[in-house]
């Protein structure tokens, strides 16, 4: 019989000083990157055409960047895709230099143009194009905020009704942390957000929250159940009794997250790692940020729902070697 | 035992329904038969579980009214023209399924589904395939006005393209002789614009040698030079260019601007290729009210030339009128392959855009691209449904083989309920499922933790199950529904793969609630009315 953790009886709260460091040496660094240089926003969101090849030639991406610089297409990104011989072009519309923005339809034909005159006709084999016009890069990118911010008003909403506020406030703080840390993320490996890689954040939303969620649920049990305890010792103990759950969960997730990511194919691939790591942080934040940030409020601003842990204080100042955890014997129901 | 009964007949109801919508059925599609190029119904068994375009490679098309000529007062009512239009044309084209939609006010969304030629698809649906017949300049009103046309450019400052090289001639590159050759005869004969036209075989006609076709069009665009063009002509380029020894021409039309009969009035067309000059040639029937109105015109105009334009370009040499035409004619379109006729035949039977449409977005995907994706994605999705049963029998032993069982039923359900309201699956849709099954797992894991701790605190197996069901479900209720929320938010946000994401995750949640919590409850009810004395549980 496998028990994991049966009955772990770890001070996780203890460690949030080390935890809220991670956090930041993960995110500060990524998002001042991504302020200082952007991510790399496919061009369903800057406009512009991407064209994936399968070549006979030989010449390799510096033959295709020559074919393009010869057609009047300056400045592609040209990536080898998968195999040896795949190829991804991408112009984009704000990247081509020149007095007028070239439309996008100018664009494609231009591209395919330069690839005939370059690499001659038969030689390549179209697999895949996107083209997308200015007028709907913006549009998606509207639409991708807006489902950012709907998301979180939503779940905000629902957390308000189904729980109290210092939880609903203590769940959206770790989810913006598990964007941000996405966020930061993406930009380390340089992966492309399109709006596929958004559905991954959106949905990684999703799971923090869920995971988040089990956690609180077993606080808000364990507040009514034990009502002598403070706050320190319910969190500690309620993320310690839903220890195995995370983990399973998590596993579970993550590897699947993982087996797409290694096996799926190329094009679903940043949206599998997105997700991997996403599952990570959720978790992660479920347990130290989430957690401690509801300590944190419930000492600011103390609750009704926490009328013990009022009056024994938010802080454990004397770690009672982990006295607090231990669950007094349960009341006959 | 009744509860029992009742909840072996709605699970067995489900695993009916799901396993009757995923039975291979025949779909009749019309597709084109290979030999004879016709369109044809013919009838397949297939799964019917709809694959996004990703998934079975095919061409998606947003397009727009284009206003980069002009603004175009009602586009809603110009794109609801042009999506009967495009319907038509659509239907005749040949590809199996295809999607013609109004999305919004106006933009049209065309997929085509397995389509292999994005570019010849893209032709003729865009093509405007306004037709008309003109009359040309008889009178050469056009030719007298060329000397003030000359003067006015003079006076604007506008000197042989030679001096100011635009950068389209640049870009032919290798005319600077001609250029210097020009601007020299620039200083004794005028003539900035009739310089560069010569006379063609007949009245209106004009020959622009074909390096210099861009400097004379953006001269003829010119706001001062179109106030100087007789009202009653238009200018027109040739659609071919023509040779004349070393040399290429381009014709120019001097035409009239009033057409004497336009598409509109068209009923038949066909293409054919012409045995005796090898020409691809299109024939068209006009209606009767179309041919008594050509009839009286081509009366009136015998003798005269007619120029045929199609969007604009005049097709071929302009013919002259030898005598009354009735309804039937032709347009010559010289050595293209007939393919290209035909095209043209469908969308001239098909009908003229209201407006020309431009292209916003443009999503192809190449069916072995599709078929790739496809078998990737199962591999993935078999693979991590092999690793999720292997650590749910090796953690929660026979209660994991009751999940395993559930997570079965749960991916019966889920595939059940896509094909059952006709969504459709995409690639991040895949991903989505197969995460999915990932998190699918957690309802079961949650109940099960609860149960063993139940179990701890000493309670006896039947107490503990019902406990910990109970327990559970706060928290399963809760995350599930912000999961789908998250989801549903996509689904109204997102476009077609992103929309397919958000489908499979909100019927995958449906899918695993009913199957953790029902059908898992209904295995332990069982299992414990079975064995009564039942007073360890195998939960692990």
């Amino acid at each position: 019989m496998i028990r994991l953790f049966a009955h772990a009886n770890y001070d996780f709260i203890r460690l949030r000083r080390w935890a809220y460091g991670l956090s930041a040496a993960l995110i500060v660094p990524g998002v001042l990157l991504m302020l200082a240089s952007g991510l790399n926003y496919s061009i369903e969101f800057t406009g512009g055409t991407e064209i994936q090849i399968d070549s006979v030639t030989s010449g390799g991406t510096a033959q295709i960047r020559a074919a393009l610089e010869a057609g009047g297409v300056p400045g592609a990104e040209i990536k080898t895709y998968g195999s040896a011989n795949e190829y991804v072009i991408r112009a984009r519309l704000a990247a081509a230099r020149g007095a007028a923005p070239a439309s996008m339809e100018e664009t494609t034909a231009a591209v395919s143009r330069a690839l005939d005159a370059g690499l001659g006709a038969g030689n390549y084999r179209i697999v895949r194009t996107e083209a997308v016009g200015p007028k709907v890069g913006r549009e998606l990118q509207e639409k991708a905020l807006l489902a950012i911010f709907f998301s979180f008003f939503v779940t905000l909403a629902y957390l308000a009704v189904r729980f109290e506020w210092r939880f609903g406030v203590a769940a959206v703080i770790a989810t913006a942390h598990d964007i941000l840390a996405t966020i930061a993320f993406i930009r380390y490996l340089d992966l492309e957000v399109s709006l596929v890689v958004v559905a991954a954040v959106l949905t990684i939303v999703g799971y923090s929250l869920n995971d988040t969620i089990v956690i609180f649920d077993r606080v808000r049990e364990n507040l009514h159940k034990f009502r002598r305890q403070n706050l320190y010792g319910i969190l500690n103990l309620s993320v310690n009794e839903t220890l195995p759950r995370t983990l399973l969960t998590g596993g579970t997730t993550i590897m699947t997250a993982l087996v797409l990511a290694f096996l799926a194919g190329e094009v679903i691939r940043p949206f599998s790692l997105v997700m991997a790591f996403g599952i990570i942080v959720g978790t992660f934040s479920s347990i130290y940020v989430a957690s401690p940030v509801l300590l944190w409020i419930e000492s600011r601003w103390p609750g009704e729902d926490a009328r013990g842990a009022r009056a024994l204080g938010a802080r454990a100042p004397t770690p009672a070697p982990a006295a607090p955890v231990v669950p007094p014997p349960v009341p006959a129901r | 035992m009744s509860t029992i009964r009742g909840r072996l007949i709605i699970i067995g109801l489900l695993i009916l329904g799901s396993i009757v919508s995923l039975v291979p059925r025949n779909v009749t599609q019309r597709v084109v038969d290979q030999t004879t190029g016709r369109m044809k119904d013919t009838t397949t068994r297939r799964v019917p579980i709809n694959l996004g375009l990703d998934l079975q490679g095919g061409i998606h098309l947003a397009l727009e009214v284009d206003e980069s000529k002009g603004p175009v007062p009602d586009c809603a009512d110009a794109i609801q023209r042009a999506e009967r239009v495009v319907r038509t044309r659509i239907d005749e084209f040949g590809t199996t399924e295809p999607v013609v939609q109004i999305i919004g006010r106006c933009r049209l969304i065309v997929e085509l589904a397995g389509e292999k030629d994005p570019a010849r698809a893209k032709g003729v649906i865009q093509r405007t395939a306004f037709l008309e017949f003109r009359i040309t300049d008889m009178k050469n009103l056009f030719q007298n006005a060329l000397p003030q046309i000359d003067a006015a450019l003079r006076k604007a400052g506008v000197k042989s393209q030679g001096a100011a090289p635009s950068a389209v001639s640049q870009l032919f590159g290798g005319d600077t002789s001609t250029a210097a050759r020009d601007s020299a005869a620039d200083a004794n004969a005028p003539g900035v614009l009739s310089s560069l036209l010569f006379q063609g075989q007949l009245a209106g006609e004009f020959l622009v040698p074909e390096e210099q076709w861009a400097v004379v069009d953006s001269l003829i665009q010119r706001p001062d030079v179109k106030q100087l063009i007789p009202r009653s002509l238009d200018l027109r380029w040739g659609a071919q260019v023509e040779s004349r020894g070393a040399r290429s021409y381009r014709p120019l039309y001097a035409v009239e601007s009033r057409p004497i009969i336009t598409g509109e009035e068209l009923q038949k067309a066909t293409a054919r290729r012409d045995p005796v000059t090898n020409q691809s040639v299109v024939e068209f029937t006009l209606s009767r009210r179309g041919g008594r109105k050509f009839a009286e015109e081509t009366a009136r105009h015998i003798g005269d030339y007619m120029a045929i334009l199609l969007d604009g370009r005049v097709q071929g040499q302009p013919p002259v009128i030898r005598s009354q035409i009735g309804t039937r004619g032709q347009i010559e379109l010289g050595a293209k392959p007939l393919q290209e006729a035909s095209d043209l035949a469908l969308v001239l039977r098909a009908g003229a855009l209201p407006a020309p449409l431009t292209i916003v977005e443009e999503r192809s995907i190449g069916p072995s691209l599709g078929a790739d994706s496809i078998r990737a994605g199962v591999l993935a999705g078999a693979v991590a449904v092999g690793l999720v049963i292997l650590i749910m029998v090796g953690y929660y032993r026979v209660s994991g083989v009751l999940a395993v069982a559930a997570l079965v039923l749960y991916v019966l359900f889920t595939l059940g309920g896509l094909a059952m309201f006709g969504f459709t699956l995409t690639l991040p849709g895949l991903a989505g499922f197969a995460l999915s099954i990932g998190m699918a797992v957690d309802a079961n894991v949650l109940i099960f933790e609860r149960i063993r701790e139940e179990l701890a605190h000493g309670k006896s197996v039947r107490l503990a199950v019902d406990e910990g069901f109970k327990h559970a479900m706060s928290a399963i209720v809760d995350s599930n529904i912000t999961t789908v929320l998250t989801a549903f938010i996509l689904y109204i946000v997102g476009t077609g793969p992103v929309q397919g994401f958000a489908v499979t995750l909100i019927i995958g949640i449906a899918a695993s609630m009913l199957s953790a919590v029902f059908v898992t409850r209904t295995l332990f009810l069982i299992w414990l009315q079975r064995r009564p004395a039942m007073t360890t549980l195998s939960v692990g």
